[in-house]
């Protein structure tokens, strides 16, 4: 016959096992996870690497829109500055001969009355 | 004036002739590369149009409230130094856009207010040629709202969303490329100052012409 001082004893045994051996699950799932987070991070990194090799493409593969070179585009927007400026210049310079030419020849005309 | 004006266009000739050459010195930008350089017509060309905006529009102010004929003279050649620069400016930009974006242009705040303002002149040229006699006033009031304008595209990067840069852009350069861009900026500002003096005087010969042909009439 187990006394009632025995059974609490085998209870508070049985308790103390159970958190020891729960204690151990934690600290081992607890390692688990730490070991897969760090493969996982190594493999992600690794994976970047590689896809970032895989990436790179050589500048004669490059899409039609990112081969678009800049020196022509830089040439007409440097050239169209020139010319247009030269043309409202010239054009200025034109109508004032023309109005100039003709108040000389209205002074002319007054001069001959 | 006639000396001024040998000297101006002497000086103009030297800065335009000679920018190319401290622009092609500059050194590369990180991202953009070559393209960049567009970057030392694109903004002087805005700088000048904006001068010849507000030019315009307190020329045009003077000439409402005042009723000064030099006032109106000044405005309307201003006014179509603005549509020269602003084309120079409209161009160049989606030059650099379509490599820099990917796109030649984006109905974003900067780009829609500048093109607005430009379109406002074009609309100041229009109403004086064919707008008949008494169009100066009307005008004159286009152009003070078109001035009142200038502010709002010079500030519209800082305040919306745009694809385009910043304000700070200019603080921020480095020394190699500050000198091309105050050359440039001097040689675009000459070249107004230029256009100006020759703009202004066939607009005064053309009054004395109308004066001597209403004179004969009479």
């Amino acid at each position: 016959m187990i006394s009632n001082g025995t059974l609490c004893w085998l209870k508070g045994d049985v308790v103390k096992v159970t958190v020891r051996r729960l204690a151990v699950l934690c600290l081992l799932l607890s390692l688990c996870i730490g070991v897969i987070e760090t493969s996982a991070e190594e493999f992600g990194a690794q994976s970047m690497q590689s896809s970032q090799q895989d990436e790179f493409v050589p500048i004669d593969q490059l899409d039609v829109e990112d081969q678009l070179p800049a020196a022509p585009l830089l040439v007409v927007a440097y050239a169209f500055a020139w010319v247009a400026m030269f043309v409202y210049l010239w054009s200025i310079w034109r109508r004032l001969a023309r109005v100039e030419r003709e108040l000389a020849s209205l002074a002319n005309r007054t001069s001959d009355r | 004036m006639h000396r001024i004006f040998s000297a101006v266009i002497v000086l103009a000739t030297i800065v335009f002739v000679c920018a190319p050459v401290f622009i092609a010195w500059a050194p590369y930008e990180s991202t953009m590369g070559l393209v960049q350089k567009i970057f030392y017509f694109h903004l002087p060309s805005w700088a000048a149009m904006f001068v010849a905006a507000f030019v315009c529009g307190i020329a045009s102010a003077v000439f409402l409230f005042r009723g000064r004929l030099i006032s109106d003279r000044i405005a309307v050649a201003s006014a179509e130094l603005v549509v020269v620069f602003g084309l120079i400016g409209l161009v160049s930009g989606p030059l650099w856009a379509r490599k820099a974006w990917g796109v030649w242009w984006q109905w974003d705040a900067r780009l829609t207010m500048a093109l607005v303002l430009w379109m406002i002149f074009i609309a100041y040229l229009l109403l004086r040629e064919y707008g008949g006699p008494g169009s100066e006033k009307l005008a004159a009031g286009v152009a003070i709202f078109g001035m009142a304008n200038v502010p709002f595209v010079y500030w519209s990067v800082n305040v919306w969303r745009t694809i385009h840069p910043t304000t700070n852009v200019v603080p921020t350069l480095v020394p190699g490329m500050r000198g091309p861009l105050w050359w440039s900026l001097v040689g675009f500002l000459l070249l107004y100052g230029l256009a100006m003096m020759a703009r202004v005087r066939l607009e005064t010969q053309r009054a004395t012409l109308d004066r001597i042909y209403r004179d004969l009439n009479d």
